[in-house]
């Protein structure tokens, strides 16, 4: 399993150089630069600008310097931040956004996979078609939609929870974004997981289980949950990549601190190394979450083998 | 197993714990800070005075520091650090007398040699200081920043003793002394830059001569200052601490003020709907107050047909302004018939177009008059593309002038871009009609009129040169007499409003939105408010 895993890290390099080259460029082809603004600058101060942030030589100069030296783990100042360098703004966003992110999880795996259960047992009834009509809506409605409708009501008209903001991360602030970042995650974990255990609780092993006389609950919870949660674990994967990008979104929305947001703000303002640094990071990101869910796999399913 | 308290016995454990919640919460009450929370709009990108150049910004920043000359509760200029200052006939040269109790918030005295070093150091072109501009009215400041002249001791600035600085000019400066109400003239403290680099103006390290100082830095969460017992004026300073929140969207930072998040929103260009809401459902609450900016259609006068005046003047004529004021902006802003902003300093009057005081279908027949001379009509339509930078109030406008401009048999294709781009097309003349706005960095007309000049080739979009407008703007930067000065300006004003280089559209106004118990904070012309003078009254 280790050498499996150097294996998957070692291919993950190329991948990520294609993914730096081809941002690099495409952030560099947008029009407009990072000093462009309502109030333009006399030419003599953009220079001074351009020089000191590197940008006055040629560009293939430029990236041969900017993947040297993240190679060496620099990514550089910030362009909108000049007293903060890109590293310290994603360990700052970081902590935040993986809070946000892990929470989101957790409660779409909780409340999904028991949505999904209570569907497949009570299959085609009115609870069946009641979970499952509501799983198509948070599936159908966009994260952007929910959440505004979710802070005038909680927030303004009912005033029981901060509207936006993070403050020090209490329940309180983190309970909303959470929330709308599980919601379409929640309605897809819910239908995998009532697709798979219609289709478990049909199986052999099951009704071999039902024989010997073991209770239903057991039956459920110890054999046909096990088997049914396996193309929920595949989805992790899709998953963490959704709740990312879903972040951008929701971080934005409730003005949450995280790296999402550095993302939309840094990409607006042509901030080229902020905008370099998360994508590495977020690509990065995606490659290690899918490793981990291929090994989590392997735990779960013992045909899977790793040589 | 353990047997189960009785349930009185709980009960009285209960109410006891909520007695002893209840005096804690008291007492902690009793002895809260006063604390004043802004919507700041944006996270700000340094609290470096050198290298600022956001509304957000400077809202901390003048919080943090002092010049040498400092604002009142109306944005009147008054004292800062400075407490008096000669003005030499000639009007090249000032020496100023600092005070001798401005301290930094370490406790080190405020000094003529602060000033000095401050001042080299944003000129210098290492530092590349975006707002290095605003001192070139300093004898060599323009050279230095250009490059032209390394050594910066040439700047026109010395230190006579601890506590007289001389300033020396290239040309008087009506308006040097409103320039140095600008954050970007703040003095810098050399030890803790010196001691500290790149992090001198971050959390625990930041040293200012402001009535605050810097206690709490969390990235795009909240900026902390607190009281700065060295200020000068400490124990007038009624707020304990003033948090700023970088609120990048209006409709949710207004959403948090209705929930009693915040006292006071920063709400530039609050869109009408917002606007009527609050007149509507909390008036009093969004203070408006007319700021020295206009908002105009640049028209570029290198492409055809806009280097015909008629056509220019035809556009600007057909665009009715007090429909665009009343009916879609509904927010206080005024129709611009001239550049300068009225109500600016050191310019009783200003120009005006000639056609101000015809009636609007007067307006629209004369422009098809015009358009008609220039060679187009029903059989040859007059087509150009009007550009802006995406915003909902930019659209609505831009369509409304479509729509005035078909009335005179015009053919308007609309194209949105992003800021940065949009931007860009301006600078490189790259557009047939685009939008614009200008905010004055200091009142005073020369900060309207000095984008029309030829040398401004930055910020004159239009790419409009008259040698006659060069001339009287040269002369009168050149005129010590404040009443001469603003009738050469009148005059040069009269002419770029002749040759129409810009539809002006409507003067800006500030938005803020202050709960009433917030006193001490007044709208003025340059939205300047220190929050020194604030305080809660409950």
């Amino acid at each position: 399993m280790l050498g499996y895993s150097i294996r998957r890290i070692l291919g993950a390099i190329p991948t990520l150089l294609v993914v730096i080259a081809i941002s690099f460029f495409m952030i560099r082809l947008a029009p407009g630069g990072p000093f462009d603004q309502e109030r333009a600058l006399p030419p003599e101060i953009q220079a001074n600008l351009m020089r000191a942030y590197g940008l006055d030589k040629p560009l293939p100069e430029q990236f041969v310097s900017y993947v040297g030296n993240v190679l060496r783990g620099d990514f550089g100042p910030s362009f909108k931040y000049p007293d903060r360098t890109v590293t310290e703004l994603i360990a700052s966003g970081f902590p935040v956004s993986l809070e946000l992110g892990l929470k989101a999880i957790v409660l779409a795996l909780g409340v999904g996979t028991a949505v999904g259960t209570l569907a497949a047992l009570r299959q085609n009834t009115r609870t069946d078609y009641a979970a499952m009509g509501g799983a198509m809506v948070g599936i159908a409605v966009p994260n952007f939609v929910i959440a505004p409708l979710l802070q005038l009501g909680l927030g303004i008209y009912l005033a029981w929870l901060p509207v936006g903001g993070w403050g020090d991360g209490g329940w309180r602030n983190t309970l909303l974004p959470v929330v709308s970042l599980a919601l379409p995650q929640i309605a897809v974990v819910a239908r995998l997981t009532r697709a798979s255990m219609v289709e478990v609780l049909r199986s052999n092993y099951i009704r071999t289980a039902r024989a010997k006389g073991i209770g239903e609950r057991l039956v459920v919870w110890r054999h046909a949950l096990k088997g049914a949660l396996m193309p929920v674990t595949t989805y992790l994967g899709p998953a963490t990549a959704a709740i990312v990008t879903g972040s951008v979104v929701i971080e934005q929305i409730y003005q949450v601190p995280g790296v999402g947001r550095y993302f939309v703000q840094g990409a607006l303002n042509r901030d080229y190394t902020l905008v370099m640094g998360v994508v590495i990071f977020f690509a990065t990101l995606i490659i290690v979450m899918n490793l981990i869910v291929d090994l989590l796999y392997g735990l779960l399913d013992p045909k899977v083998r790793f040589d | 197993m353990t047997t189960l308290p009785p349930p009185e016995r709980i009960l009285r454990a209960l109410s006891a714990a909520t007695l002893l919640g209840l005096a804690l919460g008291l007492a902690s009450a009793a002895q809260a800070e006063t604390v004043l929370r802004r919507a700041n709009g944006a996270e700000p990108k340094t609290l470096d005075p050198a290298k600022a150049t956001g509304n957000w910004e400077n809202h901390i920043i003048s919080d943090l520091y002092e010049g040498l000359v400092t604002v009142d509760v109306k944005g009147q200029e008054i004292p800062g650090v400075a407490e008096s200052w000669a003005v030499s006939p000639d009007g090249l040269t000032y020496v100023f007398k600092l005070r001798r109790d401005a301290k930094w918030s370490n406790g080190d005295p405020v000094t003529a040699e602060d000033f000095v070093y401050t001042w080299r150091r944003t000129v210098d072109p290492a530092t590349a200081s975006e707002y290095a501009s605003n001192l070139y009215a300093i004898k060599n400041a323009e050279a230095i920043n250009k490059g032209e002249i390394k050594d910066l001791a040439q700047l026109g600035v010395k230190a006579l003793d601890p506590h007289t600085l001389e300033v020396t000019l290239g040309a008087p400066t009506p308006y040097f002394l409103g320039l140095l109400t600008h954050y970007s003239t703040f003095p810098v403290h050399k030890g803790s830059i010196d001691k500290a680099g790149k992090d001198a103006f971050k959390e625990g390290h930041l040293v200012g001569n402001g009535a605050f100082k810097l206690a709490e830095w969390k990235p795009q969460v909240q900026i902390k200052v607190v009281r700065n017992e060295h200020y000068r004026e400490a124990g007038q300073v009624k707020l304990d601490a003033v948090v700023f929140e970088p609120t990048e969207e209006l409709a949710a930072a207004i959403k948090r003020y209705r929930a009693g998040e915040f006292d006071l929103v920063y709400a530039a260009s609050a869109p009408a709907d917002q606007v009527q809401w609050f007149k509507a459902n909390m008036p009093g609450h969004m203070r408006i107050a007319p700021q020295v900016g206009v908002y105009y259609y640049a028209f570029n006068v290198t492409r055809k047909p806009l280097d015909d005046v008629r056509v220019r003047r035809a556009l600007s004529m057909a665009i009715d302004r007090e429909a665009i004021a009343d009916k879609i902006l509904q927010g206080g802003q005024i129709p611009a018939y001239g550049i300068v902003s009225p109500g600016t300093n050191h310019y009783p009057e200003g120009a005006v177009a000639d056609f101000k005081a015809m009636p609007q279908a007067e307006r629209v027949a004369e422009a098809k008059k015009l358009l008609a001379e220039a060679g187009f009509g029903p059989d040859k339509p007059l087509k150009l593309t009007l550009s802006y930078n995406t915003l909902e109030a930019h659209k609505k406008i831009a369509v409304a002038v479509a729509s005035m401009w078909k009335a005179v048999g015009m053919q308007t294709e609309l194209s949105n871009s992003e800021t940065k781009v949009h931007y860009d097309a301006l600078k490189q003349h790259d557009f047939e009609v685009g939008r614009a706005g200008w905010v004055g960095d200091y009142n005073d007309p020369n900060t309207f009129l000095f984008l029309f000049q030829s040398n401004n080739k930055a910020l004159n979009y239009s790419a409009y040169s008259n040698p006659e407008f060069d001339r009287l703007m040269d002369q009168a930067n050149n005129t010590l007499d404040l009443g001469a000065r603003a009738g050469l300006m009148k005059q040069a004003e009269a002419i770029a409003l002749r040759d129409m280089p810009i539809a002006p559209i409507y003067y800006y106004v500030s938005t803020n939105v202050v709960q009433p118990y917030v006193k001490g904070w007044e709208p003025n012309a340059l939205d300047h408010h220190l929050d020194r003078y604030v305080s809660l009254e409950k």
